[in-house]
């Protein structure tokens, strides 16, 4: 039946077709994309913003002269690649949500309304980093937002609160921010660190990588320097931590040098790092692996960034987090990976073309083990106490997820057709690596022995009404 | 790979292989009548078909043939709770097949009309206006359909996780991630291989889903069963708009909506199955179809997101009927498999008719129909 020509469907689609396909406009995605389009092939970029950048450099090509001076110089260093990238000649597909890859190179997206599929002949994942889950008592409530999002906002459209906020967690991104607010004019009642005297013991073991990322070092502790010298409320080694409100945020509770304290603010910021965005390489059933210390699932690829799925590569921070010029680096050689294999490139001056591009990595992951080891979320903002809600979309909480394990379900996925963990509309992009970590701990094995949530399709919403236009 | 034998069960009178539903309810079965149960099951249970199901509790529409066990294990799955301590999240909602051609209805009737001669008065027919009552959101093209009242839904893995409970509460042994590779008779009792080693008990019971053909062959039962996947999709939260389970009669649909207001939506929607890395491949293509389906019927979901869609392995028989069955080849051997994607009713009793073969040499209901030699090719000229 299925085989019969059906004599309505007289529309018939020329198939979309391009060497390579690249997802993701960010560092690593335009890197790429200027690469493949160097050696020849054809490239296609999909992307969900209106311009390229990605979330490190969005808004970049548009932003007015005075929000790149609340940024800062490191932002408008992608304005470069940016601008190579538009002359590139690469077809850049922008308001485009991909929501499915297969392992046999379709690449399906929606835009404007509309489901379009392309067959690509490789397929590049540059889709970048998501923040860690913060889970903490009072983390749902309104008036608390990610670090992330609320940068999203300062760079796409110069949002910024005219109410005091308090920020808190860790990680570069929270200074950056605060250090950005600061420049914008934006009242901070306080800057609650969760990094202790004893972080920055455990990462002066690495002080030697650190010195050799000294720019790194130097531009944070310059953001450090600034915020502290704005007399800004300070405090460090905060554990205990908690929103404070019941229909919506009031303040933030936390004990800071052994005293319990409140800061009343109606906006809470929260951040502890970012980690490998892995929604599409799950769904393709790559492999993947536990990185300890970045405490994040990262796929795992071989030296070009090629997954175990023949033909589909990972770049830049979705494989792991290295940061921006990283992931620009990782872009170039996956593209290089991907063009050699098309037959436009030989062997051997590929691997010419990437000596230097791979000593460069290097250089710039000198000082990660430092920045992971400072800056390592602490156990008890990862793996919360009972009451905690850790599945935001369902309402599922630690100590359900716990309840669960003593039932017998022993990984994520069981613990979502149990519980409903997981299932919503994040697909456990906001609760998946609490959930490993809390299994791990209540069976007392290591996170990489639970597994992860497996991602189904479509990673990106779909409306029964689009999809139903497909028939 | 040398046995560990601190992992192995001494003793065991049944080793079943397969941790689905009717693996899951063959070991609690087997257990509360006292024999000593060893399941092995390659992932853990209910990672395919049984747990990933559309959730159906239906004996609407089923195979004649089936009818006499379904309606005896729609029987249990209304005391559930008693049986295994859990309700599975089953909810009774009632099942509603609609036609939307005279054709459909037509079909329909003759349907009902034969089951009552066969004394089964479970099916209702009801009109377009009935059919309203019971669905009210229903699009005006409906003529009509055929109603279950007693007929339902739960939640597939949490209905194999009450029977695996119960089961080990009465002391099965469960291995999982502990894939059998082959069996085989020696002596008067049979050898499992598996990673972990050789586990071996006079009984075997091969539940093993869209893997049960080749455990069926080796035991010289050669069956035309076929894996194949079945896909499901489920949308974002919406109002409550319905409550019973909802299927069409000119194409494919099973439709549902759970209280959290998610609409859950399938029906035989085939696609491919890859039974070495084991897993199914979603075709959107397919489910477009479906969501076509879905629109036409319920014009207000256009706009709401597809939140999921997944695809279970299951074992397809060409009759669509499954086999439960008594190995006529091997001895002591139970083979109860190729539900063809609607077993999941079944699982309670399944187990129930597996006890039976194992203790008893026969069931209490008719499986006749469900012979694994029922394929065996006639004499050829």
């Amino acid at each position: 039946m299925a085989f019969e020509a059906s004599p309505s469907r007289t529309r018939i689609r020329m198939a979309d077709t391009a060497d390579i396909v690249i997802i993701g406009a960010g560092p690593a995605g335009m890197a790429a994309a200027i690469v493949a389009r160097r050696h020849g092939a054809t490239v296609v970029l999909l992307d969900e913003q209106p311009a390229a950048g990605g979330q490190i450099y969005r808004g970049i090509m548009s932003a007015p002269l005075q929000r790149l001076n609340v940024l800062g110089p490191d932002y408008e260093a992608g304005a470069e690649l940016a601008r190579e990238f538009a002359l590139s000649g690469a077809r850049h597909i922008t308001g485009a949500a991909v929501w499915q890859v297969t392992g046999d190179r379709h690449v399906h997206y929606l835009r404007n309304g509309c489901v379009r599929s392309i067959r690509a002949g490789r397929v590049l994942l540059c889709t970048g980093a998501m923040e860690r889950p913060f889970p903490m008592p009072g983390w749902t409530l309104p008036g608390v937002m990610t670090g992330g999002a609320a940068q999203i906002l300062l760079k796409g459209s110069g949002m910024a609160p005219s109410q005091p906020v308090v920020l808190a967690g860790c990680g570069p991104l929270l200074y950056l921010l605060g250090w950005q607010y600061l420049r914008a004019g934006v009242p901070i009642a306080a800057i609650v660190d969760t990094t202790g005297r004893s972080d920055y013991r455990h990462a002066l073991r690495h002080a030697r990588g650190a010195l050799a990322g000294w720019r790194y070092l130097k531009k944070g502790l310059g953001l450090m320097a600034a915020l502290k010298s704005s007399g800004v409320p300070f405090y460090k080694g905060a554990t205990d931590l908690h929103v404070l409100g019941d229909k919506r945020a009031r303040g933030l509770g936390f004990v800071s040098g052994g005293r319990t304290r409140k800061v009343e603010s109606p906006l809470i910021l929260l951040h502890q790092g970012v980690v490998p965005n892995t929604q599409f390489s799950w769904s393709l059933r790559a492999r993947h692996r536990w990185d300890e210390s970045q405490l994040c699932w990262a796929p795992v690829t071989n030296e070009w960034g090629e997954l175990d799925v023949a033909g589909i590569f990972v770049a830049g921070d979705s494989g792991g987090i290295g940061g921006a010029r990283v992931a620009a680096l990782q872009g170039e050689l996956a593209g290089l990976a991907a063009v050699t294999q098309l037959g436009k490139l030989a062997a051997h001056t590929r691997d010419a073309l990437a000596a230097p591009l791979r000593a460069e990595v290097r250089k710039n992951l000198f000082i990660r083990p430092f920045l992971d080891a400072l800056y390592r979320p602490k156990r008890a903002n990862r793996i919360p106490a009972d009451r905690t809600v850790v599945c935001r979309c369902e309402e599922v909480t630690a100590g359900d997820i716990r309840g669960y394990v003593s039932l017998g379900c022993i990984g994520p996925n069981q613990v979502k057709s149990f519980g409903r963990c997981g299932m919503g509309p994040c697909q456990g992009r906001q609760c998946g690596l609490t959930v490993t970590e809390i299994i791990a701990d209540a069976r007392g094995v290591a996170p990489g022995e639970t597994g992860y949530f497996r991602i189904r399709p479509p990673i990106k919403p779909i409306t029964l009404g689009e999809l139903a236009n497909e028939a | 790979m040398k046995p560990d034998s601190t992992a192995l069960p001494l003793g065991s009178d049944v080793i079943i292989i397969g941790g689905g539903f009717h693996g899951t309810s063959s070991a609690f079965h087997l257990s509360r009548r006292g024999a000593k149960v060893t399941l092995l099951e390659a992932e853990y249970c209910a990672r395919h078909a049984s747990g990933v199901n559309a959730g159906g509790v239906r004996t609407l529409g089923r195979h004649h043939a089936e009818l006499p066990m379904a309606r005896a294990s729609l029987d249990l799955w209304h005391r559930l709770p008693e049986l295994v301590g859990d309700d599975g999240s089953f909810v009774a909602s009632g099942q509603l097949q609609i036609a939307e051609t005279p054709q459909e209805l037509d079909e329909l009737r003759r349907n009902v009309a034969e089951l009552n001669a066969s004394g089964f008065t479970h099916e209702v027919m009801v009109d377009a206006q009935q059919a309203r009552e019971i669905a009210p959101c229903l699009a005006h093209h409906v003529l009509g359909g055929t109603w279950v009242r007693d007929d339902g839904h739960a939640i597939p893995y949490r209905a194999v996780t009450a029977f695996r409970a119960a089961a080990q509460r009465l002391g099965a042994q469960f291995h999982e991630a502990t894939p059998a590779s082959s069996i085989e008779r020696v002596g008067s009792e049979w050898r499992v291989t598996t990673p972990r080693g050789v586990f071996a008990a006079p009984w075997l019971v091969n539940a093993a889903g869209a893997w049960s053909g080749e455990f069926a062959a080796q035991a010289g039962d050669v069956v035309p069963m076929k894996p194949g996947g079945l896909m499901l999709m489920i949308t974002q939260r919406v109002p409550h708009f319905i409550d019973p389970v909802l299927g069409a009669t000119g194409r494919p649909l099973s439709f549902k909506q759970f209280a959290n207001g998610t609409v859950l939506i399938g029906g035989g929607l085939h696609c491919s199955a890859d039974v070495v890395r084991r897993h199914g491949e979603v075709d959107f293509k397919k489910l477009a179809s479906s969501a076509k389906t879905v629109t036409d019927l319920f014009p207000h979901l256009i706009g709401i997101n597809i939140v999921r869609a997944w695809a279970g392995v299951e074992a397809f028989m060409p009759d669509e009927i499954p086999v439960i069955s008594l190995s006529r080849h091997a001895p002591q051997l139970v083979h109860a498999f190729g539900f063809s994607a609607h077993g999941f009713e079944l699982g309670p009793i399944g187990g129930q008719i597996v006890a039976e073969l194992v203790l008893d040499g026969h069931s209490t209901l008719p499986i006749e129909p469900f012979s694994v030699d029922r394929f065996a090719p006639t004499t050829v000229h």
